[in-house]
């Protein structure tokens, strides 16, 4: 039997000294009515037949290494460098646990720590905890701070531009904490309605940068707006326009997240992906999350340990500054490995591929009789093109005759933008790749 | 032989708070067998002055390594000083708790309020039959 | 020798990996937007490889050895499931691409979520939540919407066993719902009587381990469930523990109306030194339309015998909402998928089976040496005091640093609270008889010198790459990121 090694004469020698008859008498406590049940479940495959049953379903799928892959919204086709892998896939980074015990853990602590100082350096913020779920829940635990450290404030002002499923996903986090939201009723993200939102009662602003349109807004404006009415700024980024962009902790952010899968992390359909939340020092002990400090040891030696547990749940229980245990340590190491690998001057590289083609597509998009892409505001990597037709038909039609992987239809997230198409482009897409999906996009009208 | 000295003339809430009236005012802190428990102190959150608390009212927390806990108001007041140097040095709080650990200088609104928290030896037992 | 700073290698203007020159004319770069300073490191792919690879070399993982962490089931992490999560197909799929593009991973989702719901004995699963306490989490605010929905407002606390995981008293602060603590009998159990007082009409459910978390199957669970249904209030599973009962029970014929899963523990998916987990709800039928979403369904069905339903997302109507941007750790679900595959119905109650015999086998051999408070049949864990009445100081944490010496990885210490130095022993079912004897004889070992020598555990670990390290400095003095700051503009 796969992974477990037991002989007949293993179980026999260990259920004598136990002082049991049969493997059947452990369960003696299970109520008899309802133990062993017969599972409806099929018979074990081997590994073989596994590796066939599993490469089946796979090719039923299209990936971005087969196609032109257009589509980003928080989720986006990056190069991720060999090493990354290799490097994860080590054993003694796959299959270690928390680490509790850091005398035998310094590696993934130190990695850990490694990764807090760079998410710090691409925010410009003071401090980093070691990872969230993701972008979402990230967000929806700066809420959670925001809330607990502006005594009594309930109010929550999001922008519109900010990711609709981390708008969500706040909404399901706070249900049961009496909170209002507002802010994102429109659909346009705008820093001068969005202002006009904020008053004496908000405990914080969630803006993103680029947000979810890849468009760029006034940061600072907002930021000063917040703080003179006393409340927080949280703004909702993006790892790799960080590259070329001002960081957010310069305009005087009080919180950073964001979804870091593009360090290097796969698209694999949604997950696991890396939430990083990175704030000011003065906040640190209502941050949620795992943090590495550094120390020394009984020798005077430098080293690394968890610190300030006493905020996390496992002490803290009932009052602790949020429920979260598990996070995304191996994606937190993989985007740690990516930023080494691609360095100061890679990801740099990196952004300003992304920002050129970008623009060269929306450049050639807008020049499609039919087709016009909004550029009322600056914009990163993504960018709004209005469609002649609705943009469900035009995908279709788009990987039909040329499998190519067309931009999102807003219209199921914004109610207002029918027919408008959000086109991502990375430094994955070749200048054949966009022109082909311009001259397929000719052909539609 | 415990590893805690109670101090006569102070007296107890069950959260292990100890609290030294002084006329019309108090000193508060929290008691050697609470030190004990906790160890080392790394940090404290102290009230803002003038801050006012009914008794059993949490008015700060303490943490170690290993615990945080709550420090509540032995009897009802006015926060009129805060003991600013546990900030920088919390371990004070270890090496003298009845002392130069104290934390906060109350103007008792309801100095009856002393009446229901327990003595030394009220406390000792108390202590003794925790451990 | 310690490990450099990657900041503190390289030097400046060396690359790492090298990117094309752009395709493209280049676009007019606003420069009033753009950062000064990036500040990463500069090195080279060598130095990158070398540095990860030298730290690595300071951790303990399963693959070097026993680590019976309680509660944590770390088992042997299956290489299979790695590479088949990182087949194209998986790995390259984007979240929002068509779902005609992407039948086989709904597929896939859809079979994970059947299986769970057969292994558990629920109506339904949603997959979504990324970890145990986000499944708690989800798990509390179902329940709490199901009272809300029957027009009971009166409802507002959630039962919780002193023996519980922090995270669950944690998950019913965040649900805006009042922990109350339940008191454990002398056996271990949850004590019947004062649950009996506490269940009322004010209390929305109550969250149990089973088994729990000093590793016992509770004697009384029916009468437990029926107590709290009896009251009007559901039942909350925390299935952290149910490695030990796959095949065995089934946690909603006992009539649990909500229980999590870790897809991590259980089902073998590699911890990765902290995460990422994910830990998918079940739900027995009356609280399928509150489940996290939206799950996979079909959504067309086959048009003849020979033919594949059409898979896709469906929102139950009802639904607590959304936990997580797009549809959880879709990677963990591979890597179960695989496990499951690999062992079949009868092969996971095999490794139920075995896990529970592991445990109660090391019992068995270091039970007259390590005082266990519970000394009966338990499952898949247990947990025996780390002190002895005649060495009063030594304590559970330097038998577990002594432990590190033995090349073994510690037990969880000083969990659940109610025993006094707890050490929580969990093997799991992969380890060999060999690994458990060779174990058992370090605690004895330990516990020998313990009385004779005790130096050899307080100055413990000897042989581990750095020795006890401070904890209070580095909570007095916070040194958590190793860069300048640059100061805000507006500061």
């Amino acid at each position: 039997m796969s992974y477990t090694p037991h002989t007949e004469q293993d179980v026999a020698s260990m259920l004598k000294i136990i002082g049991v008859k049969t493997v059947d008498d452990l369960f003696v406590d299970v109520p008899t009515k309802h133990r062993f049940p017969k599972l409806e479940l099929p018979e074990a495959l081997t590994q073989m037949e596994t590796m066939w049953e599993l490469e089946d379903l796979s090719s039923e799928n299209l990936p971005a290494g087969k196609t032109a892959m257009f589509l980003g919204a928080g989720a986006y086709n990056h190069y991720s460098p060999s090493i990354v892998n290799h490097l994860i896939l080590r054993g003694e980074f796959l299959t270690a646990y928390t680490p509790y015990q850091p005398e035998i853990s310094q590696g993934t602590l130190q990695a850990m720590f490694e990764y807090q100082s760079m998410i710090c350096a691409l925010t410009a913020m003071e401090v980093a905890n070691a990872s969230h779920y993701d972008g979402a829940t990230s967000l929806a635990e700066a809420v959670i701070l925001a809330l607990n450290t502006t005594s009594g404030r309930k109010k929550i002002v999001m922008c519109p531009g900010v990711h609709p499923e981390y708008r969500a996903v706040v909404r399901t986090y706070t249900q049961g904490m009496g909170v209002t939201i507002s802010g994102d009723d429109m659909d346009t993200a705008d820093p001068d309605t969005l202002i006009s939102h904020m008053d004496d009662q908000t405990a914080m602003v969630a803006i993103q940068y680029p947000n979810f349109l890849g468009q760029i807004m006034d940061v600072a404006k907002v930021v000063r707006a917040a703080h003179e009415k006393g409340a927080l700024v949280c703004v909702v980024t993006l790892p790799v326009p960080l590259g070329m962009l001002k960081p957010p902790g310069l305009f005087g952010a009080d919180i950073v997240v964001g979804e870091a899968q593009g360090l290097g992390i796969q698209l694999g359909y949604g997950g696991p992906y890396l939430g990083f939340f990175a704030t000011r020092e003065k906040f640190v002990r209502k941050m949620a999350g795992r943090l590495i400090g550094q120390t020394k040891d009984v020798h005077g030696e430098e080293g690394f340990v968890l610190t300030l547990a006493t905020r996390e749940q496992h002490i803290r229980r009932e009052k602790a500054t949020s429920n979260i245990c598990t996070n995304q340590g191996l994606m937190a190491l993989a985007a740690t490995i990516y930023l080494c690998a691609m360095g100061k001057h890679g990801l740099k590289r990196v952004a300003e591929l992304c920002y050129h083609k970008a623009h060269y597509a929306a450049d050639q998009i807008d020049a499609v009789k039919g087709f016009s892409v909004d550029r009322s505001k600056p914009f990163f990597m993504e960018f709004v093109v209005q469609c002649p037709r609705p943009v469900s038909e035009i995908n279709q039609y788009l990987m039909d005759m040329y499998g190519i992987v067309g931009g999102l239809d807003l219209a199921p997230f914004y109610s207002s933008r029918k027919n408008q198409m959000l086109v991502a482009v990375t430094e994955m897409n070749t200048r054949e790749e966009i022109d082909a999906l311009v001259d397929a996009l000719k052909e539609v009208v | 032989m415990s590893n805690w000295t109670i101090a006569d003339g102070y007296k107890y809430a069950k959260s292990d708070e100890w609290i030294k009236q002084e006329g019309g005012e108090a000193l508060i802190g929290i008691s050697d067998y609470a030190q004990n428990q906790l160890s080392d102190l790394v940090f404290i959150e102290l009230p803002k002055v003038g801050a006012s608390y009914s008794a059993g009212q949490a008015f700060g927390v303490v943490e170690s390594v290993k615990a945080a806990a709550d420090v509540n108001m032995p009897a009802s007041g006015e926060v009129i000083a805060v003991n600013a140097e546990l900030e920088s040095s919390p371990e004070t709080m270890n090496q003298d708790a009845y002392g130069k650990g104290w934390i906060i200088r109350i103007k008792l609104s309801n100095p009856a309020d002393l009446d229901a928290l327990m003595d030394a030896a009220a406390y000792t037992a108390y202590c003794n039959e925790r451990a | 020798m310690k490990e450099p700073l990657i900041y503190d290698l390289g030097s400046p203007g060396r690359n790492g990996v090298l990117m094309p020159q752009p395709d493209v004319p280049l676009a007019k770069i606003p420069k009033d937007m753009m950062r000064d300073d990036l500040d990463l490191p500069e090195v080279s792919e060598i130095d990158v490889v070398r540095h990860f690879t030298r730290l690595s070399q300071l951790n303990y993982g399963i693959d070097k050895g026993f680590y019976p962490l309680g509660s944590c089931t770390m088992k042997y992490n299956p290489r299979l499931n790695e590479d088949m999560a990182r087949l194209p197909g998986f790995a390259a799929i984007h979240p929002y691409q068509n779902t005609e593009t992407v039948q086989g991973a709904l597929e896939l989702m859809f079979h994970v979520q059947e299986w769970l719901a057969e292994l558990g004995g629920f109506a339904g699963v949603s997959l979504q939540p990324a970890a145990g306490a986000h499944g708690e989490f989800s798990g509390i605010l179902m329940m709490r919407a199901y009272h809300l929905d029957r027009g009971d407002t009166k409802r507002t606390k959630i039962l919780i066993p002193d023996s519980a995981h922090g995270t669950n008293p944690a998950s019913t602060t965040m649900s805006g719902l009042q922990a109350v603590e339940i008191p454990s009998d002398a056996r271990g159990n949850v004590d019947l009587d004062k649950l009996k007082a506490a269940c009322d009409d004010t209390v929305v459910g109550l969250m149990i381990t089973n088994p729990n978390t000093l590793g016992l199957f509770e004697e009384h669970i029916l009468e437990v469930v029926k107590l709290v249904h009896d009251c009007g209030g559901l039942v909350y599973g925390d299935g952290a523990n149910f490695n030990a009962l796959m095949g065995i029970v089934r946690p909603g014929d006992l009539g649990f109306d909500v229980m999590h899963y870790n897809l991590h523990k259980t089902f073998s998916t590699p911890h990765g030194g902290g995460g990422p987990g994910s830990g998918p709800v079940g739900v027995a039928e009356r609280l399928l339309p509150f489940l996290p979403g939206p799950i996979v369904g079909v959504v067309q069905e086959p048009q003849s015998e020979d033919d594949m339903p059409d898979f896709g997302f469906v929102m139950p109507e009802k639904s607590i909402g959304r936990v997580k941007a797009f549809h959880g750790n879709f990677g963990m679900f591979v890597r179960a998928y695989a496990y499951m595959l690999v062992y079949g119905g009868e092969g996971l109650r095999r490794v139920s089976e075995m896990a529970v015999l592991n445990a109660n086998y090391i019992r068995a051999r270091i039970r007259g040496v390590y005082p266990v408070p519970h000394d009966r049949i338990n499952m898949h864990e247990f947990v025996c005091e780390g002190r002895f009445a005649d060495a009063p100081d030594i304590h559970a944490l330097d038998i577990a640093k002594r432990l590190m010496d033995y090349s073994f990885h510690p037990p969880t210490n000083y969990f659940p609270l109610i025993v006094h130095e707890a050490l929580m022993i969990e093997p799991t079912e992969t380890e060999s008889k060999e690994t458990l004897d060779s174990f058992a004889e370090a605690m004895l070992a330990i516990a020998r010198e313990a009385h004779e020598q005790p130096s050899l555990l307080k100055e413990a670990p000897h042989t581990a790459p750095i020795g006890r390290l401070d904890e209070v400095l580095a909570a007095k003095q916070l040194a958590l990121c190793c860069r300048p700051i640059p100061i805000p503009e507006n500061a």
